[in-house]
C-alpha cells in the first residue's frame, strides 16, 4: 500500500532528484527531464549536494545505513518545492520506504512532508501540472514497461497518456506486462540466477512483439533488461519516457505548449 | 562465493518442474484476475474491506476468542487451547486415547502440516491418513506440499502414476480421470472404518460459533458424515467477528485460491449432530492453535495474520514461479511464506531469514491478496531485522561505505568522477562483487559519471551569459 497524498502544486519550481543511476549512467534521462520539465515552463532547480534517495540500504535492510542518506537528501531538498524524479521507484522510496524505516524516528515529520512533495516525473506532468497531451512527433512502435515501484500510483497511467498522445507513437501490449523483468535492486546481485530467468521470461514477451523501442518510466529496469539483451547478443533498444517525449519536442520543437498537440 | 540457498534450488531445479509450477501458477493467476474484474466493479476495494476486517479481528483476538469459545460450548464443542504445536499434536492424541481411537482421516489443514501432527500421531501408532487428493499422493510419496492450496503442483501426472502403482493401486495407468477414481475407491473405504475425522477451518464466526469449511473434493463432508468423532484444529487468527463477514470473505476466498465464484463444497458446521439429523459426529472438539501467533501479533508484521491461505501471492510471484515451493524449506512457501515461515520460527529466526531476501520486492503480490496485506513492507521489515540481528545474507552487497559516500557530497561527486575507471578495467579486476556479479550476467552501460552536472552547469552559463548580453 502506497502512501500516495501529495501536496497540491501551486508555483511552477521544481527541485530536480536526478537519480544515481542517472548521475553515474545515465546523463542524457536528466538532460531530457530537463528539458521536458522546461517545455512545460516548469523552473528547474539542481541541488548540487544529492546523492542517492537511500534505496539501496534499505532494499537490502541495513536501515541505518539508508536513514543516514534519506537524513542527507532531506537536508538537501529543504524548502517547499515539489521534488521531481525521473524514477517510480526513487520516488517511491522518498513517499513509502523512507516513511517505513523512519517510524520509530524522531525526525519522521521532515521525511513525511519531503514524500508528501516528491513526485514521479509523470505523475507529476500529468496528475500534478494538468498535462494531457504530448506535442512534436516520435515515429516508432513502443513497449512499454510499467516498472514495479509505480504500482499503486498513476505514473504508469500517465506514462501511458502521454506517449499515446505523441503522433508517430504505437504503443504495443506484450504478454504479462504486470510481470516484473527481475532487477529488485539487490535482487539482482544476491539472486543472479532468478534475476536474469525473470528477465529473460520479460525479453521473451517484449521480443515476440518486435518493438522499435522498449520505453520505461525507471532507468533501473531498463539496465537490467537491456544489458540482459545485450549479453544474449541480442541487444534491444531502450529508452526512458523522459528521453521520448524529449525526441519528439525536437522532432517539431515549434508545436503546442505541453497542453494540446 | 556462497549462494544464497532459493537461488541456489531455482538452478538445480529439473526445468520440466519449473514448467509445471509456471503454468500451473499463470493460468490460475489469470483466471482469477479474469474473474474478479469481470464481476467487480472495483474488486479492490473488496481486497481492502476484507483486509480492513481481518486487521480489526486479528487485533481484537483477546475479545472474539472468549466470545468464540463461549458460542462453541453453547453449541456443544469441546474447545482445547494449544500454545505450542507439541500441545496441539498431544490434545489430538488425548482425545483419541480417551475414545480407544487408533484411526483417523485427515482433510486438507496447513495448520496440521505446520505442527507435523500426521508425523506425530504416526509414530504413536496411530493410522493419520490425507483424504485429499493432492495431500495423499504427497502422503504415499513421503514428499511435501509444495504450494498451499496445490501441495503436488510440482508433480507431473507421469510421476503420480508410478507411485500409484508402486503403493498397489493399479497398473500403470496416468490418465487423471483413473487416478482419482483409484483414490477414491481406496479412501472410501477408509473413511468408513476411521473413528476421528480431523480438519482444519477457513474461518470460524465469532458471533456463532460456526465453522467454515471450504474444499473442492467433498473430503472433509464425507469425513464429518462417516466417523462418530470431529476434531478440527484452527489457528487462532482464523475467528472472523460476524457471520455477514463470511459473504466477502468467502466470495474473495473462492475467486482468489482457484479462480472459483464458490468452491464446490462450502460447509457451515454448527456443532455435533443433533437427535433430528441421521448423519454426523457424535463428539466435536475445536482445538485453537497458537504456535508462535501471538508472538507474530505482538511483532511491527502483524498484517501477516489476515491471510485466509488462498496462495493467489504463490501464483502471480516471479520468484516463486521459477523457484517452486519446496525452495522455501517451509510448510507457507512463496511470498506469504517468506513472511510467515521466518516469523513462527521465534528465536531460530536467523535460520529462515534469507527467505524474505527472495523477493524482488515487486509489490504484485499484494496487488493480488484478498486481504490486502503489504507483503513488501513486511519482507522489508524482516530483512532489516535479519540485519539487525547480524545474520549474514550472501551476496547482500555492504552498504555502510556507501552510505559515508552518500551522505557526504565531496566525496560523492569525487566517486562520480573516479568511477569511470569502471570503463578500462576488465571486469575481474572490479573491485565491488556486486558489480562482478552483475557483470556475470548483464552488460554494465558505461560510466558517465558527473556528465549530467557538467551539462547543466554549462547550460545555465550559456543562459546566463545570453541573458547578460541582452541585459540593459
Amino acid at each position: 500500500m502506497l502512501q500516495t497524498e501529495r501536496t497540491p502544486i501551486t508555483g511552477k519550481r521544481v527541485q530536480l532528484m536526478a537519480t544515481c543511476l542517472c548521475d553515474a549512467f545515465f546523463d542524457d534521462v536528466a538532460a531530457a527531464t530537463v528539458e521536458v520539465l522546461e517545455h512545460v515552463g516548469v523552473e528547474v532547480v539542481f541541488p548540487e549536494a544529492q546523492t542517492c534517495c537511500g534505496q539501496p540500504a534499505f532494499n537490502g535492510g541495513d536501515w541505518v545505513a539508508s536513514r543516514k542518506v534519506v537524513r542527507h537528501t532531506v537536508k538537501t531538498f529543504a524548502g517547499e518545492d515539489p521534488v521531481v524524479v525521473p524514477s517510480g521507484s526513487c520516488a517511491a522510496m522518498l513517499f513509502h520506504g523512507a516513511i517505513l524505516e523512519f517510524e520509530k524516528e524522531a525526525d519522521l515529520p521532515d521525511v513525511t512532508a519531503l514524500g508528501r512533495r516528491t513526485w514521479e516525473l509523470m505523475d507529476y506532468l500529468v496528475n500534478g501540472l494538468g498535462v494531457k497531451s504530448w506535442p512534436g512527433r516520435f515515429d516508432g512502435k513502443i513497449a512499454f514497461h510499467r516498472a514495479c515501484h509505480t504500482r499503486g500510483t498513476r505514473s504508469a497511467e500517465a506514462s501511458l497518456q502521454l506517449l499515446g498522445s505523441i503522433a508517430g507513437v504505437q504503443v504495443v501490449e506484450f504478454g504479462e506486462a504486470e510481470q516484473c523483468c527481475g532487477f529488485g535492486g539487490t535482487f539482482s546481485v544476491a539472486f543472479p540466477n532468478i534475476s536474469t530467468a525473470m528477465g529473460d521470461l520479460k525479453l521473451e514477451h517484449i521480443r515476440a512483439v518486435q518493438p522499435d523501442v522498449l520505453v520505461s518510466p525507471d532507468m533501473s529496469c531498463l539496465m537490467h533488461m537491456t544489458g540482459l539483451a545485450a549479453r544474449e547478443g541480442k541487444p534491444i533498444k531502450g529508452m526512458h519516457v523522459a528521453q521520448v517525449l524529449r525526441d519528439a519536442l525536437k522532432a517539431s520543437p515549434a508545436t503546442g505548449n505541453g497542453t494540446k498537440r | 562465493m556462497a549462494r544464497q540457498p532459493i537461488d541456489q534450488f531455482a538452478t538445480q531445479l529439473p526445468p520440466e518442474k519449473r514448467t509445471a509450477v509456471y503454468q500451473g501458477t499463470k493460468a490460475t493467476h489469470e483466471k482469477r484476475t479474469r474473474l474478479l474484474f469481470d464481476e467487480y466493479a472495483d474488486p479492490n476495494r473488496l481486497r481492502h474491506l476484507a483486509g480492513e476486517i481481518k486487521q480489526h479481528a486479528v487485533e481484537n483476538l483477546d475479545m472474539y476468542l472468549p466470545q468464540v469459545e463461549a458460542k462453541l460450548k453453547a453449541n456443544g464443542v469441546h474447545v482445547h487451547w494449544a500454545s505450542t504445536g507439541d500441545a496441539a499434536c498431544e490434545a489430538v492424541l488425548g482425545i483419541m486415547k480417551a475414545r480407544s481411537a487408533t484411526k483417523i482421516v485427515k482433510s486438507k489443514t496447513m495448520v496440521s502440516e505446520e505442527i507435523e501432527l500426521a508425523h506425530y500421531l504416526e509414530k504413536r501408532g496411530i493410522e493419520a491418513l490425507e483424504t485429499d487428493l493432492g495431500e495423499f499422493i504427497v502422503q504415499i510419496d513421503h514428499d511435501h506440499p509444495s504450494h498451499i492450496v496445490r501441495p503436488i503442483i510440482h508433480k507431473s501426472r507421469r510421476e503420480i502414476a508410478t507411485s500409484f502403482e508402486r503403493e498397489g493401486l493399479g497398473a500403470y495407468n496416468d490418465d487423471p480421470e483413473t487416478i482419482t477414481r483409484r483414490a477414491r475407491q481406496f479412501l472410501r473405504h477408509k473413511y468408513l472404518t476411521a473413528d476421528v475425522g480431523l480438519t482444519g477451518a477457513n474461518f470460524i464466526s465469532a458471533e456463532s460459533g460456526r465453522m467454515v469449511l471450504v474444499t473442492n473434493e467433498g473430503n472433509s463432508r464425507f469425513s464429518l458424515a462417516a466417523t462418530k468423532c470431529h476434531i478440527a484444529l484452527i489457528g487462532i487468527e482464523k475467528v472472523v467477528p460476524r457471520d455477514r463477514d463470511l459473504a466477502i470473505l468467502l466470495n474473495l476466498l473462492g475467486r482468489s485460491a482457484t479462480a472459483q465464484e464458490l468452491t464446490v463444497y462450502t460447509e457451515f458446521i454448527n456443532g455435533p449432530k443433533s437427535p433430528s439429523q441421521p448423519d454426523g459426529p457424535e463428539e466435536m472438539h475445536v482445538i485453537f492453535v497458537d504456535n508462535g501467533r501471538t508472538d507474530v501479533l505482538a511483532s511491527d508484521c502483524r498484517e501477516i495474520l489476515r491471510c485466509i491461505r488462498c496462495g493467489a501471492c504463490l501464483n502471480v510471484c516471479p520468484v516463486y514461479r521459477q523457484a517452486s515451493g519446496h525452495a522455501y524449506r517451509s510448510v507457507y512457501p512463496g511470498p506469504v511464506g517468506a513472511v510467515l515461515s521466518p516469523l513462527l520460527m521465534g528465536e531460530k529466526f536467523p535460520q529462515k531469514a534469507d527467505l524474505p531476501k527472495a523477493s524482488s520486492l515487486c509489490g504484485a503480490c499484494n496487488e493480488v491478496c484478498p486481504v490486502n496485506i503489504p507483503i513488501p513492507d513486511l519482507l522489508l521489515r524482516l530483512r532489516n531485522r535479519a540485519k539487525e540481528e547480524n545474520v549474514p545474507s550472501p551476496g547482500t552487497p555492504p552498504m555502510g561505505a556507501w552510505a559515508l559516500m552518500a551522505s557526504q557530497p565531496s566525496v560523492w561527486r569525487a566517486a562520480l568522477t573516479g568511477g569511470k575507471v569502471l570503463n578500462y578495467l576488465p571486469t575481474k579486476l572490479i573491485p565491488v562483487p556486486a558489480l562482478r556479479a552483475w557483470e556475470a550476467k548483464r552488460e554494465l552501460p558505461k560510466w558517465r559519471g558527473g556528465e549530467f552536472r557538467k551539462w547543466l552547469k554549462e547550460r545555465n552559463h550559456q543562459r546566463a551569459d545570453r541573458s547578460a548580453a541582452a541585459g540593459p
